[in-house]
């Protein structure tokens, strides 16, 4: 299962990686927003998947899955959530003020070339 | 703390209050209180004269940073003795000259006055400090104090240039020096200069002995403006006259001299040092006094005359320290130019002194110093006259003043380089008294142009912006005690043999000192020696010189102004500063794609080298858990909505695919037991996805695809091996298991201290409360920053969220 999520990871920071990449700010914000999920899964991935129950001690197992990256992620969670909507309303209010979302046009310090 | 160090800190101490006397009387000039400082030290420094004169040194140590073996120690001897009287005598006497040269009501005196504090406190602490640190220290605070005073009228755009290329010069040297120090450090593993000369013959064999000694040497060269880094100095005339007197002429400037003698005994044992002391010495000796003759500015001959002075007395260092590889038994005629540079370089200090405060006489009272428009001076101020006379004949090496003593000792010791049969000097040596007699002659005829110019001839009042007069007698005050020094120390110059010069011989060369103690004995008259024909010569060749002089003056347009050093310097620097803007703008475009490109192909490729270094590159099958139908469903459905995104012709396409993306993602987070994730991921998807659906309609269309090949590669570059690298982590980090996890403690106690059954809820709110806490603040920011870059909207009404 960890190997399979890995690959997932893999392609999922690939492709998001790309999409930040671009000259489109929304496929930028739609980027973070992929690389966060990619995040999450990744740190989920690192603790190990699937050996135990569910973190919550009225289960009475044997053993529970790692509770510290859940905890971890459940942080990052709502922190990109507001990264991304903070994003998002920076670039619709920059598109308003400045006309363009293309990164090549949204570049400082013009004045001195 | 001891009255040594005391009395290195006083200055500092009275630079923080000079400040507030301008508060308690405004009548009395600034001068009058720090001119008590200089005094009050040198009373307390001829105090320890008889001491140094039994040859008996003074040791005060007090711990500063214990931990770096550094320690304040204040060590007295017969060389550090000699400039710390230098300052302060100088010192004084300039104050008092500049308080009748510096205006009451027009200038700003409580500056000058802390400049000038700063650096004699400074300057005291370079010659009086054991510890090569604190001695580093002192020497970049001269530095400093000599960049605000050439500054000092920084509405002049000269002045800031001249500040600005001494700063740059010295400073390059300083650092240089402290290299050379640090390896003095790991060769002796002390900063104690003396506990390093008492391993020098060890030292020699380090493999950084000649590494240390380069550097040092530019540290030395820089600051002493030897050839090629006098440029600085002239240039730093632009200071007001007492400055250049004090600084630029009598002491700071001598710093360098300071170090090669005092580091003589450590670094004199090996023949590169004689070599490169006394042949830089040598050429800048010709290379100033050839220059000197071209300038029209009085403070600009007497910045070339004081560049080759220093040269001279540098070249005496290096002769001197000849004697260590002399193996006969009469090593004195060697001791000789070390004992010649201590006497040349007080000698210098009287001259060069008083000559500077002529010549700033010459400009408070006439108002110009170009020799073009000067002339006929002497039946406007007889006094000034009489002092230039004796200052300028000194410097020329005429008899009976203390130049002409210290000239012919100076010619004797290259004639004995001549004569030597070691360090192949029997085939160079003879270069010494060639130059040097080259170089007298020249320094003969800037001495004629400086005195004749000035005060004979026909007087051109109508040129001048003020009627010459006479000095008001507090100006005077000073050149004229400098001038007796050099009348009195001319005619009786073993006042100072014993006293003085003999101790600082003695800590020059201590070993040999203490073999065969070295008499210094100066005369006058000891026959028709080659070096008083040597001076006949010179006085014979430079008078033709003189009266000859504008018909020869085309040699020096043969170097055409390109190959200058200064064209050098101005050009370098211009050229870093274009060429770093360059360099920077190259990388610093502006663009965020190229940043981000950076960022992360730094992030993978450092990740990749790091785990390849530590051989993380595992995988480890047995402990892997088996695959679900579900968990594959899931994430083919993720990996397919993610791909499709890249494709995505319209927005609103990929914003329902980021939306399954997440969806899918909080059903990953189910199956893999993680139900809080899961029903957060849900709400945050929700909330994100209309987000972004209120927005998108406001954003623009998707332009058409990007159709650069490069661009699209690159970027796919990237993306790949940001991606693998990311799998391999994940791998690598599931397969290694270098300790436990820390998740066990979190498992056992969750219930027991914090009274919680849900883990993550415990860890986030009990154990882990802080990061929540600013998780809460992020989120408060974000949301501030929503509200403000709507409210922002001026036209439009309504948010987005």
């Amino acid at each position: 299962m960890e190997i399979l999520m890995s690959v997932v990871i893999g392609i999922l920071f690939t492709i998001a990686t790309y999409l930040v990449l671009s000259k489109s700010l929304l496929r930028i914000i739609v980027g973070t927003g992929l690389l966060s999920h990619a995040a999450h899964l990744l740190i989920l991935t690192m603790g190990g998947l699937k050996q135990g129950a569910v973190p919550i001690l009225s289960e009475n197992a044997n053993s529970y899955v790692d509770p510290l990256p859940q905890a971890l992620i459940l942080t990052a969670i709502v922190i990109s959530f507001g990264v991304t909507s903070f994003f998002l309303v920076l670039a619709y209010r920059s598109y308003q003020e400045l006309g363009t979302d293309n990164m090549d046009e949204l570049r400082g310090n013009k004045s001195y070339e | 703390m001891s009255m040594l160090h005391w009395s290195i800190l006083l200055p500092f101490i009275a630079a923080i209050c000079i400040p507030f006397t301008g508060k308690i009387t405004r009548k009395i000039h600034t001068g009058w209180f720090v001119l008590a400082v200089p005094i009050a030290i040198f009373l307390y420094l001829c105090t320890l004269l008889p001491k140094i004169k039994e040859h008996t040194t003074i040791m005060e140590s007090v711990s500063w940073i214990p931990s770096l073996d550094i320690s304040f120690d204040a060590y007295v001897d017969g060389l550090g003795l000699l400039f710390a009287m230098l300052i302060t005598g100088i010192g004084a006497l300039v104050t008092l000259y500049s308080i009748f040269y510096m205006n009451k009501e027009k200038e700003n005196l409580v500056n000058f006055y802390v400049f000038l504090l700063l650096f004699m406190g400074a300057m005291l602490g370079v010659v009086l400090s054991d510890n090569l640190i604190v001695l580093y220290t002192f020497w970049e605070f001269t530095s400093l104090s000599s960049f605000l005073l050439i500054g000092y009228w920084n509405d002049r755009k000269a002045s800031r240039y001249g500040a600005q290329k001494s700063l740059l010069i010295t400073f390059l040297g300083g650092l240089s020096m402290l290299g050379g120090f640090i390896a003095l450090y790991v060769m002796g593993d002390t900063f104690s200069i003396r506990e390093l000369i008492s391993m020098a013959p060890e030292l020699i064999q380090h493999p950084l002995f000649y590494f240390s000694m380069v550097l040092v040497l530019l540290g030395a060269f820089t600051k002493s403006a030897q050839f090629p880094f006098h440029i600085w100095l002239p240039d730093a005339m632009e200071a007001p006259t007492p400055v250049s007197a004090y600084l630029h002429s009598a002491t700071m400037v001598k710093a360098g001299i300071y170090l090669v003698a005092r580091l003589s005994p450590i670094f004199a044992l090996s023949a590169e040092w004689v070599w490169i002391v006394g042949l830089v010495g040598i050429i800048t000796l010709f290379w100033g006094s050839f220059n000197a003759i071209r300038q029209h500015d009085l403070k600009g001959i007497l910045a070339f005359s004081t560049i080759s002075q220093l040269g001279m007395i540098m070249s005496m260092l290096g002769m001197g320290a000849a004697a260590l590889h002399y193996t006969g038994n009469d090593s004195g005629i060697y001791m000789a130019a070390t004992a010649a540079a201590i006497f040349h370089l007080i000698n210098h200090a009287t001259f060069k002194g008083s000559l500077f405060m002529v010549v700033g006489i010459i400009d408070h009272e006439t108002g110009t110093r170009d020799i073009r428009k000067l002339g006929g001076l002497m039946t406007f101020m007889p006094i000034t006259f009489t002092i230039a006379a004796i200052g300028s004949f000194s410097m020329a090496g005429l008899p009976p003043f203390n130049g002409f003593l210290s000239k012919e000792m100076f010619f004797k010791s290259t004639l004995t380089m001549a004569n030597a049969d070691f360090l192949s000097l029997e085939t160079w040596g003879i270069l010494f008294p060639v130059i040097a007699w080259i170089a007298s002659v020249f320094t003969f005829v800037y001495c004629m142009i400086l005195f004749f110019k000035t005060f004979t001839g026909k007087a051109k009042l109508d040129q001048l912006p003020k009627k010459p007069h006479e000095a008001p007698i507090g100006m005077l005050i000073s050149p004229i005690i400098l001038v007796s020094l050099v009348i009195i120390w001319g005619l009786f110059p073993n006042m100072l043999a014993e006293t003085i010069i003999e101790p600082a011989v003695a800590a020059i060369q201590p070993v040999l000192y203490a073999a065969d103690p070295y008499h210094v004995h100066i005369s006058m008259w000891h026959g028709l020696q080659p070096e008083l024909w040597m001076t006949i010569g010179v006085v014979a060749l430079g008078f033709i010189l003189y009266k000859t002089y504008p018909s020869w003056t085309g040699i020096y347009k043969w170097l055409p102004k390109r190959f200058t050093l200064n064209n050098a310097y101005n050009k370098g620097l211009s050229w870093m500063d274009i060429g770093s803007n360059r360099l920077t703008r190259g990388y610093m475009n502006g663009n965020i794609h190229d940043y981000l490109v950076y960022i992360f192909g730094f992030t993978f490729i450092i990740l990749l080298y790091m785990m390849w270094r530590v051989d993380a590159f595992t995988i480890n099958t047995t402990s892997v858990t088996p695959i679900g139908i579900y968990e594959v469903i899931l994430a083919v459905i993720l990996v397919t909505a993610s791909i499709m995104i890249l494709f995505a012709k319209s927005r609103l396409t990929s914003i329902i695919l980021l939306g399954t993306v997440g969806y899918t993602v909080s059903l990953l987070f189910v199956l893999f037991r993680a139900p809080d994730l899961a029903l957060t991921q849900f709400v945050i998807e929700t909330v994100s996805t209309s987000l972004f659906l209120l927005c998108f309609y406001h954003l623009p269309k998707y332009k058409p695809k990007e159709k650069r090949v490069r661009f699209k590669v690159t970027n796919l570059i990237i993306a790949l091996g940001v991606g693998v690298t990311m799998t391999l982590l994940a791998l690598s980090s599931h397969s290694t298991k270098l300790f436990d996890s820390i998740s066990e403690y979190y498992k056992q106690v969750t219930y027991k201290e914090a009274g919680g059954e849900n883990m993550v809820n415990v860890i986030l709110v009990d154990f882990r409360g802080l990061d929540t806490m600013f998780e809460i603040t992020v989120l408060a920011i974000a949301a501030i920053g929503i509200y403000t870059m709507i409210k922002l909207r001026l036209e439009r009404k309504g948010g987005a969220e």
